[in-house]
């Protein structure tokens, strides 16, 4: 059996939760039965994905031919180190953010509305580790709109809690399309020059061509364009801040940690796989456009983050502030500079999760959603609190976290690459995140609970959130120690095959 | 997705006393029409495995066929004849038929939708795989156009026989 699943497990992780999802949306609207399915899927989707990386740790990069057809021509599903280690990120944290689901959804979505939930979101599953393990230049764009418009919908679903979340969500709608119609016109484009839709095969002939024409290059910008659009890359984020804040909290924390790192992957793919930084036109965009542009979003992100008043938006803010370090790696065009985004991507992703979900308990419990309704959080809802302190702590990059781990990396890429400037910026931005962050920890620690918090005999009542809302905001928490304090021994490894695969030559 | 189902009572076809009726050509000829079409849809989705054709474009067909019906005896006529948990089963009935193919080759022992694994001789296989998927296809385009025309139609008060 286990066989079975190292020679079919690429196409599994993808097909299981599709057709899942159409059962799901039928199911009957008894109280946990759709829950209950989908959490079953997403663990076996979590377990065939490490089962999926195991094997391409033993033996290196393989692809799976759909219907048996052979690649230049048949759609393959093609695995090496840097697309496994984010499918399995991606199934985990879908079963991280299910298992909360439960009380969330209950509190959240209407009860009707409660299996074509679930089904959306193991659409949403589906799309993402779709267009992240797929080999095909168009069948990305098919998982892409797969999950952009399953997440459209789940974002859509905040409606009962807050019905700005429809106009979040047409706004999603419209710039997420226009993003995607951006990245199908690029493929046109490449497709037009090199004749093929298969990624490898489209390398070998734009590597030949040293680059293609002008259809490349315009194809290129497009790329880049509907992928910046996709992983809010900085002045293309606008539709991220409100989809983030209004969606249920289980989208929020699910879209936050895979949505954004799944279009940031096939950015890794494009730039440095299909094309490649030894073309010249590749090699100036990243270096000053793609950097420039992270750069900036850095600096305003955070700063924007800092005034916000809403809890959710000031974290969404510091995610495009986030995806800057990451696009900041990508700019080096370095295998350490990747090392460092890839480790970002990683960490960000348990980070922000976590983050996102202990918010969602805060609601859960006392309807918060803004910081200055956070007062006296450390002794009424203890353990959320600290899961949600040391989740902070990482964002801001404390040494022992997993922030400081990815931080360190980037802020040595940028000293090997002799751009001092860079490690300022990621130093101002830290302290940025540090005073965004600590506006909402003084508020939890040091401002007294309010009054309604309190028993009758006047000490303060503990409301904790419930266990199955404790154990994945707990877990991630615990993750981000983990990989701070052991990071360097397995993730650092991940991240250095994933870096040496992108960039062979060791890049400029 | 959830369709919304009117409250009104459900009128049948309107009878009205011989030569008031505004629209009995409408009628006569769609009657006449809506079985072709369907049977046109037929011939385009078995078309579609040697020319030209397939499963997207017979649905579509296919759909029109209730959408004539719908515009000709009213949305509320439709809905009995084709009512909307049809159309829900049919949208996720028709993935798990495409998909339910792919399984099945997966239990022969093949890729996944690699038809020649599902019978003998590997051309048997690949015909009635493309077969089975493109009934798929069928199905789900069919409930999908159809469910568009619905909650599409289903938003605004219909045109009442006077107003014509």
């Amino acid at each position: 059996m286990s066989s079975w699943f190292i020679s079919h497990g690429a196409a599994f992780i993808v097909i299981l939760p599709l057709l899942m999802a159409v059962i799901t949306a039928l199911l009957p609207a008894v109280r946990r039965l759709a829950w209950f399915t989908a959490l079953i899927v997403a663990v076996l989707v979590a377990l065939v994905a490490f089962i999926v990386l195991q094997t391409q740790i033993d033996v290196g990069a393989f692809i799976y031919r759909m219907g048996g057809w052979e690649p230049p021509h048949g759609i393959s599903l093609a695995i090496d180190a840097v697309n496994a280690p984010i499918a399995l990120l991606i199934a985990a944290m879908a079963v991280f953010t299910l298992i909360y689901a439960e009380p969330a959804v209950d509190s959240e979505v209407q009860r009707k509305k409660r299996a074509p939930f679930y089904a959306a979101f193991l659409l949403a599953v589906a799309g993402l580790i779709g267009m992240v393990v797929t080999g095909d230049a168009f069948n990305v764009f098919v998982f892409l709109e797969v999950s952009s418009i399953s997440t459209y919908t789940l974002v859509a679903m905040g409606a009962n809690r807050d019905r700005r979340a429809l106009s979040a969500a047409f706004n999603y709608l419209i710039l997420g399309s226009i993003g995607a119609t951006f990245f199908v016109i690029g493929i046109g484009f490449l497709y037009a020059e090199t004749g093929t839709l298969n990624m490898a095969d489209m390398q070998g002939i734009l590597a030949n061509l040293d680059g293609g024409s002008r259809a490349a290059q315009v194809g290129f910008g497009f790329v880049l364009v509907g992928l910046g659009l996709k992983l809010a890359m900085f002045p293309l984020h606008t539709w991220l801040p409100g989809a983030y804040a209004y969606s249920p909290t289980v989208v929020t924390a699910f879209l936050a940690s895979t949505a954004t790192k799944a279009a940031l992957y096939l950015l890794y793919r494009f730039m440095f796989t299909v094309f490649d930084p030894s073309f010249d036109y590749v090699a100036v965009t990243l270096t000053y456009v793609v950097t420039g542009l992270a750069v900036i979003g850095m600096i305003f992100a955070s700063l924007q983050a800092l005034f916000q008043t809403d809890a959710r938006r000031t974290l969404a803010y510091s995610s495009v502030a986030q995806v800057g370090y990451m696009l900041l790696g990508i700019g080096l065009i370095s295998t350490l500079g990747l090392v460092g985004s890839y480790l970002h991507l990683i960490n960000h992703a348990v980070v922000k999760g976590g983050l996102f979900l202990s918010l969602g308990a805060m609601w859960y419990r006392f309807g918060i959603t803004r910081i200055s309704d956070m007062a006296g959080l450390a002794k009424t809802m203890p353990i959320t609190t600290a899961a949600f302190t040391v989740l902070a702590f990482s964002l801001i990059g404390v040494p022992f976290t997993a922030g400081f781990v990815s931080k360190v990396a980037l802020a040595e890429a940028a000293l090997e690459r002799g751009w001092y400037w860079a490690v300022a910026v990621i130093m101002i931005a830290s302290i940025l995140a540090l005073l965004y962050m600590g506006r909402m920890m003084m508020v939890a620690y040091f401002s007294p609970p309010p009054a309604s918090a309190m028993g009758e005999d006047g000490r303060v009542v503990r409301r904790e959130a419930p266990l199955l809302m404790l154990l994945p905001m707990v877990g991630l928490a615990v993750t981000s120690v983990l990989i701070g304090v052991r990071g360097n021994v397995y993730l650092a490894e991940v991240s250095e095959n994933a870096a040496r695969v992108l960039l062979p030559g060791g890049g400029l | 997705m959830t369709i919304p189902v009117k409250k009104k009572p459900v009128k049948g076809p309107v009878v009205s006393p011989a030569g008031s009726d505004p629209h009995v050509l409408l009628r006569v000829i769609s009657k006449f029409l809506i079985p072709l079409i369907a049977l046109f849809a037929f011939y385009v989705q078995f078309h579609g495995e040697y020319g030209p054709g397939g499963g997207f474009q017979a649905g579509v067909i296919l759909a029109v066929s209730v959408i004539l019906y719908a515009l000709i005896f009213g949305l509320n006529e439709a809905k009995r004849a084709f009512p909307p948990w049809l159309v829900r089963v049919g949208m996720t009935l028709g993935v798990l038929l495409y998909g339910g193919t792919g399984v099945v080759a997966w239990l022969m022992g093949g890729e996944f939708l690699n038809y020649s694994v599902l019978f003998p001789d590997p051309i048997d296989g690949q015909h009635y795989g493309i077969i089975a998927i493109e009934v798929g296809v069928l199905t789900t385009v069919t409930s999908v156009m159809i469910a568009f025309f619905y909650a599409f139609g289903s938003r605004q008060p219909q045109i009442e026989d006077g107003e014509w």
